[in-house]
C-alpha cells in the first residue's frame, strides 16, 4: 500500500472502518511525513504528540464498536488562531507566547466531538494579517511545491501540512482570502463558507465582520465533509447563523450541465499573470463543453473592494486587538504605571504589520475620520453587494482566477505593504460581500507551481459551490503532488 | 484627505510606544496606503446604507438563565500576574 499520509480522507475513513489499517497507524504516518518534512517547511508551530495519541486510541476503541463517523481517527491540523484548550495557542504573535487556552473554541470542540484527531497547530501570519506566511513571530513557512517560494497566507501552514501529507485535512480562517489564496498557491482545495456558516466562538479575532474559519483539504469531497462537521448555529457567537444549514456535500455529483456560469470581467484581465488566466480560461472551457451555459459578468465595485478591505479590516483588528494588554494573558512588559505597561507590552508583543494595521485602525476610526473612512467603505460594501445580488438572479456562480500570480518567491513582497495586500484582488471581495467561495487546484504552471480556481456563490451557496467545485475537480485531473509529499527527501 | 498623520496621538491611542524612527516610518506607510484608500471616498454613495453584517439578522436572544462559566483559577492561569484571586497591575491613579 501507498504511504497512509498520501490518503484522502474519504480513502483512509474507508480504510479506517474496513480495519485495513487503525487511527493509531495513520497518525503514525502522518507525524513520520512530518518529521522528514517540517525542517523544510515549518508549517507547524505545535505538534500535540500527547494528545493527539490519546485521541486516536480513543477513535480506535470507536471504531472497533462499529462507530462509522466520517472524521472519526482522522488527522487534522487547525491554524494556530483557533484556541485549544491546554494546547499552546499563539496566532503566531509573540505576544501569546505560552498561552494555554482554557477553553476549545467551538470548531475545535466539534471536530473533537467527531472524533477527528488534532494533529497540531500551524503557522499564520501574526494574527492572520498577510498574504504570505512571512509575518509570523516564529518564523516562516515556506511551500512544498518549491522551498524559496511563500505557502501563501495567512493560512499558509494548514494548507502547506495538508499539501505535503502532515496532515489529511486542516481548518484555517479566511477574513480577505485567507483560506483560499494559500491553497491556490499549494495545489489544495480551500473554501470560505458564507459568513455565520461556522461559529468564531475561540477564533481570535481580526476583523469580525469578515473572519470565517473553513477546511484546507486534497480534494472537494473532503473539504465538504471537513466543512459538514463545523457548521451549526453557536449560542456563543451572537453571529452565527441560525437558519437552515445548507447541503453542503448533496450535489457533488450533479454535474455542472443547465447551471449558468459567470466569469467575471475584472478578475480575468490586467493583473492577472498570463499562464494563470490561460489555466483558467481552459477550465471555463470545459465547463462550457460540460453542459453549463457561460457568459461574462461585470462587477465594476469590486475595483474598490481592496481600498474599501484595507480600512475595514484594519478599523475592526484595532479594536480586536485591544484586548492583548498584558493584564490577562500572554506578554507583559513592566511599566511604572498601567498604562506604560500596555504601551510597552504592545510594542514589544505584536509584529511590523500587525502594528501598522492597529496604528491604521485607529486613526480610521479617531474622531473626524469615523464616516469619511469607515463609514465610506461599509457603503462601499453595500454597493458590491447589490452588485453581486444583480450578478446572482443571471447566475448561478461566479468563477476567476483564486490568485493573481502562482507562488512568489520568500521576502519579494515584504518591502512594501501594498505590493502584498493586492496579491488579495480576486479574493476580498467574497469577503466584504459575507459570501461563500472555495479554490480548487487546476494545473501547474511553467514552473511547476500550482494555479488555483476560484468558485464565488451567492450567501448560504454551497450546495451549489460545491456541485461546481467537484466538477472542476473532475474535468482539471489535478492529480499532481509537490515534490517533499515523498517519503525519499532527506532532511537536510 | 490628510497628506500627513498625527502618528504621535494614534500611537498614543492605540497604546504602542514606539521610537521615533518607527513613528516616522509608520506615519510614511500610512499615508502611502491611505492614498490608495483614497479611492472609496471618490464614489458617490448619496442615500446608500452602510453594510455591517452581510446577512439580513437582528438580534440574538438567549434565555436568561445562570450556565456553567470558567472557573476563577482557569480564568487567572494566564495572567502575567495575580494575588488573592485578581488580575494584579501597576498602579494607574498617579499618586504616590
Amino acid at each position: 500500500m501507498s504511504d497512509l499520509a498520501d490518503l484522502t480522507i474519504a480513502r483512509a475513513g474507508t480504510g479506517l472502518r474496513a480495519g485495513e489499517f487503525t487511527a493509531v497507524d495513520l497518525l503514525e504516518a502522518v507525524e513520520r511525513r512530518a518529521a522528514v518534512t517540517e525542517a523544510h517547511l515549518h508549517a507547524y508551530l505545535t505538534l500535540d504528540r500527547e494528545g493527539s495519541r490519546a485521541a486516536a486510541e480513543a477513535a480506535d476503541a470507536a471504531l472497533a464498536s462499529g462507530d462509522a463517523r466520517p472524521l472519526l481517527g482522522i488527522p487534522i491540523a487547525l491554524k494556530d488562531n483557533m484556541v485549544t484548550k491546554g494546547v499552546e495557542t499563539t496566532a503566531s504573535s509573540q505576544i501569546l507566547a505560552g498561552w494555554k487556552p482554557p477553553y476549545d473554541g467551538t470548531a475545535v470542540r466539534r471536530l473533537k466531538d467527531a472524533g477527528a484527531v488534532i494533529v497540531g497547530k500551524t503557522n499564520l501570519d501574526e494574527f492572520a494579517m498577510g498574504s504570505s506566511t512571512e509575518n509570523s513571530a516564529y518564523g516562516p513557512t515556506r511551500n512544498p511545491w518549491n522551498t524559496d517560494t511563500v505557502p501563501g497566507g495567512s493560512s499558509g501552514g494548514s494548507a502547506a501540512a495538508v499539501a505535503v501529507g502532515s496532515a489529511l485535512g486542516a481548518f484555517g480562517s479566511d477574513t480577505g482570502g485567507s483560506i483560499r489564496q494559500p491553497a491556490s498557491l499549494t495545489g489544495t482545495v480551500g473554501a470560505k463558507p458564507t459568513y455565520g456558516l461556522v461559529s468564531r466562538y475561540g477564533l481570535i479575532a481580526f476583523a469580525s465582520s469578515l473572519d470565517q474559519i473553513g477546511p484546507i483539504a486534497r480534494t472537494v469531497p473532503d473539504a465538504a465533509t471537513l466543512l459538514e462537521s463545523v457548521v451549526g448555529w453557536d449560542p456563543m457567537d451572537a453571529t452565527s447563523y441560525n437558519g437552515e444549514i445548507p447541503a453542503i456535500s448533496r450535489s457533488l455529483d450533479g454535474g455542472v450541465a443547465g447551471l449558468r456560469i459567470g466569469v467575471v470581467t475584472e478578475l480575468t484581465g490586467a493583473g492577472i499573470d498570463a499562464q494563470v488566466l490561460a489555466a483558467t480560461r481552459r477550465v471555463v472551457d470545459r465547463l462550457a463543453d460540460a453542459g453549463a451555459e457561460v457568459v461574462e459578468i461585470s462587477l465594476p465595485a469590486i475595483e474598490y473592494a481592496l481600498s474599501a478591505y484595507y480600512l475595514i479590516a484594519p478599523a475592526e483588528c484595532s479594536a480586536n486587538l485591544a484586548r492583548f494588554d498584558g493584564v490577562r494573558y500572554g506578554l507583559r512588559v513592566d511599566g511604572a504605571t498601567t498604562e506604560e505597561m500596555m504601551a510597552k507590552t504592545r510594542a514589544e508583543g505584536f509584529g511590523p504589520e500587525v502594528t501598522r494595521r492597529i496604528l491604521l485602525g485607529t486613526y480610521a476610526l479617531s474622531a473626524g475620520y469615523y464616516d469619511a473612512f469607515y463609514g465610506q467603505a461599509q457603503r462601499v460594501r453595500t454597493l458590491l453587494r447589490n452588485e453581486f445580488t444583480s450578478a446572482y438572479e443571471q447566475v448561478d456562480v461566479l468563477v476567476s482566477p483564486t490568485s493573481p500570480t502562482t507562488a512568489f518567491e520568500i521576502g519579494a513582497k515584504t518591502a512594501d505593504p501594498l505590493t502584498m495586500y493586492l496579491t488579495d484582488i480576486c479574493t476580498i471581495a467574497t469577503n466584504l460581500a459575507g459570501d461563500p467561495a472555495i479554490s480548487v487546484p487546476v494545473g501547474l504552471d511553467d514552473a511547476g507551481l500550482p494555479i488555483g480556481f476560484q468558485i464565488m456563490a451567492p450567501a448560504l451557496g454551497e450546495e451549489v459551490m460545491f456541485q461546481v467545485a467537484a466538477e472542476v475537480e473532475r474535468l482539471a485531473t489535478f492529480v499532481e503532488r509537490p515534490r517533499l509529499a515523498t517519503s525519499k527527501v532527506v532532511a537536510p | 484627505m490628510p497628506a500627513d498623520i498625527d502618528i504621535e496621538r494614534v500611537a498614543h491611542l492605540a497604546r504602542i510606544a514606539l521610537t521615533e524612527d518607527e513613528l516616522a516610518a509608520y506615519s510614511e506607510q500610512l499615508v502611502h496606503i491611505l492614498e490608495h484608500a483614497e479611492r472609496v471616498q471618490a464614489l458617490p454613495t448619496d442615500g446608500v446604507e452602510p453594510t455591517s453584517h452581510p446577512l439580513p439578522m437582528v438580534n440574538a436572544f438567549r434565555a436568561d438563565v445562570v450556565t456553567a462559566s470558567l472557573a476563577r483559577d482557569e480564568a487567572l492561569a494566564g495572567a502575567p500576574d495575580a494575588e488573592n484571586g485578581y488580575f494584579r497591575v501597576p498602579k494607574i491613579l498617579d499618586e504616590s
